[in-house]
């Protein structure tokens, strides 16, 4: 790990339940020059499992996303405060090397944004910069990357076509194929499926089932049927708060807050 | 008036504006090829100029054109480059970035002869070097910066932002980010800009007047030795262009076949430009073709 270490300011929670923690949000501060976009948000996410992060547009959703992999750092004037735990580290420290931590924390955004490269060097773009040369080994990790996204028996034959040559639902599992291959611990899918037709959604929710198994995700999605469809744990953001946070049968069977239940059921947002 | 009119005014107006343009373009182009051509002949691009007597060519001048314009581009492409990856991905928005985009605006909008003078005072007499290539590349140089850094900075700019944040969100440095996504995918537009400043570069006349002089020394063409005098590859030697040529045999020529020297080089220099805007398209394309189509 060449996160810099850091000692939490006070105790981990007692592990939340019997599943392992993957990150621990505590008050958690997400501003945009003086707009206050995530406000004091707090609560842990949980290793293999899938947490759909979901609420109206603008609510902060998809801003607490990016700032887990510190994306936020593009965005000038962005600036968060609290603390985001993993592996006794806190992200939010001005002086983690983000790029190793983007490597342990891979990100799909919402449109498929495959490079303009072939499908090969799609996915051989990173693994070139971590120093992989040996022509054997990246031949075995495009196919096993391409295998887990599920998406291996469609391009076998056509791995040096364009990568843009594929279509929208293609690009998308090529987009986590080329994730995966750098061995992430953690998933961030930024809305993956809203740019695309029912039946690319059902292949990527489906490969999210399968790829819950060995990675902790966290999707940000407008789709109720596919937060309830597909996750564990639902967090409900609104207007920058995390008003909230249950298993997911839960919230859209019985939710404790009026707001959540006004939301899901469709009266706004 | 109706709005009916109005437009139909307006088609008219805009139309008749664009007829100008093309029919001042053809115009030029078919006169200047019309008197022009008679004397493009192998003999006349090869041979070299001659002082007083009729059928000197314009061999020399020819080679000196493409051969500083070589030269410039080796020192103005890198220099663009940096400068258009450090405007479009380093620099901060604020009064210092203002103050370079300034500097950059108010350099491009300079005339020619002034960098010209401007060439002479700096790189020919304060260098000691007199008048040579290397002199007029480095005033071309000042002349094509700006526009190169330009195109540089728009084209990296334009490439779609969620490419770039899909390589960073893999873990890659933005260095890296800049070196193999950012830059292949400007690559297309860079060299069309590149062509296309060569263009300009070839047919420029003012900034080479005082920098690269106006003679060319004997050249042999069998020594390419670029440390020999006589190289032809020397670049601190004076070499007169095409389009200095041009100006001298019209201003200060005493062969008796001026006006048709004069006549054939500017049909080999607007033939040549040409044929620079055509490249720039044709390879374009061509690269761009390649890099996101593959087959």
């Amino acid at each position: 790990m060449l996160l810099t270490k850091m000692k939490p300011e006070f105790e981990i929670s007692e592990a939340h339940e019997r599943k392992e923690t993957a990150l621990d949000v505590k008050q958690l501060n997400i501003y945009y020059g003086n707009h206050r976009a995530v406000k004091d948000i707090s609560f842990t996410i949980e290793k293999n499992a899938v947490t759909a992060l979901i609420g109206p547009s603008g609510c902060g959703k998809s801003t607490f996303l990016r700032s887990i992999n510190r994306m936020n750092d593009l965005i000038p004037g962005a600036r968060s405060e609290g603390i985001i735990l993993y592996e006794d580290v806190n992200l939010i420290e001005d002086n983690i090397n983000v790029v190793a931590l983007r490597k342990e924390i891979g990100m799909v955004f919402q449109r498929p944004n495959p490079f303009a490269k072939s499908i090969y060097n799609n996915i051989t773009h990173a693994l070139k910069f971590y120093g992989i040369r040996s022509k054997k080994k990246l031949d075995q990790i495009v196919e096993e990357s391409l295998r887990k996204a599920a998406l291996w028996e469609e391009v076998k034959d056509r791995l040096h076509d364009s990568a843009l040559s594929l279509s929208g639902g293609q690009q998308q599992r090529l987009c986590i194929a080329r994730t995966l291959a750098v061995n992430p611990k953690i998933l961030l899918l930024d809305e993956p499926a809203s740019a695309l037709d029912p039946i690319s959604t059902a292949k990527i929710e489906e490969l999210i089932m399968e790829l819950k198994k060995e990675y902790t995700i966290i999707i940000v999605t407008h789709s109720m049927q596919q937060a309830s469809r597909i996750s564990d744990k639902t967090a409900f953001f609104l207007s920058g708060e995390l008003v909230e946070f249950d298993q997911t049968d839960k919230i859209f069977t019985n939710p404790s807050n009026q707001k959540t239940e006004e939301y899901i059921s469709g009266r706004f947002g | 008036m109706n709005s009916r009119v109005a437009n139909k005014i307006a088609t008219g107006v805009f139309t008749a504006i664009a007829a100008i343009i093309i029919f001042v373009l053809v115009g030029l182009l078919s006169y200047i090829l019309y008197r022009g051509f008679g004397k493009l002949t192998l003999d006349f691009l090869t041979s070299p100029s001659s002082d007083f007597q009729a059928g000197g060519g314009i061999g020399n001048q020819l080679f000196n054109s493409f051969y500083i314009l070589l030269i410039t581009m080796m020192i103005a492409v890198p220099l663009g480059l940096g400068g258009g990856i450090y405007m479009a991905e380093y620099a901060k928005p604020g009064k210092i970035t203002d103050f370079i985009r300034s500097c950059i605006e108010v350099l491009a909008s300079l005339p020619s002869i002034v960098i010209g003078m401007f060439g002479m005072l700096i790189f020919v007499n304060l260098t000691g070097w007199g008048y040579t290539i290397f002199s007029g590349a480095l005033a071309l140089t000042i002349f094509n910066l700006p526009v190169l850094v330009r195109v540089c900075e728009d084209a990296i700019r334009s490439v779609p932002r969620d490419q770039k944040e899909a390589s960073l969100a893999l873990g890659i440095t933005h260095w890296h980010t800049i070196k193999t996504v950012l830059i292949p995918s400007a690559f297309p537009t860079i060299l069309t800009g590149v062509i296309l400043a060569s263009g300009r570069v070839f047919g420029e006349a003012a900034a080479l007047l005082f920098t690269a002089g106006l003679t060319t020394p004997r050249l042999d063409f069998s020594n390419w030795n670029p440390f020999d005098e006589t190289s032809p590859l020397n670049i601190f030697r004076p070499a007169e262009t095409l389009a200095v040529h041009i100006w001298k045999v019209n201003t200060q020529g005493l062969i008796p076949d001026v006006q048709e020297v004069a006549d054939g080089s500017s049909a080999v220099l607007i033939l040549s430009v040409l044929l620079f805007n055509l490249l720039a398209r044709w390879i374009g394309s061509l690269v761009h073709k390649k890099l996101t189509a593959a087959k």
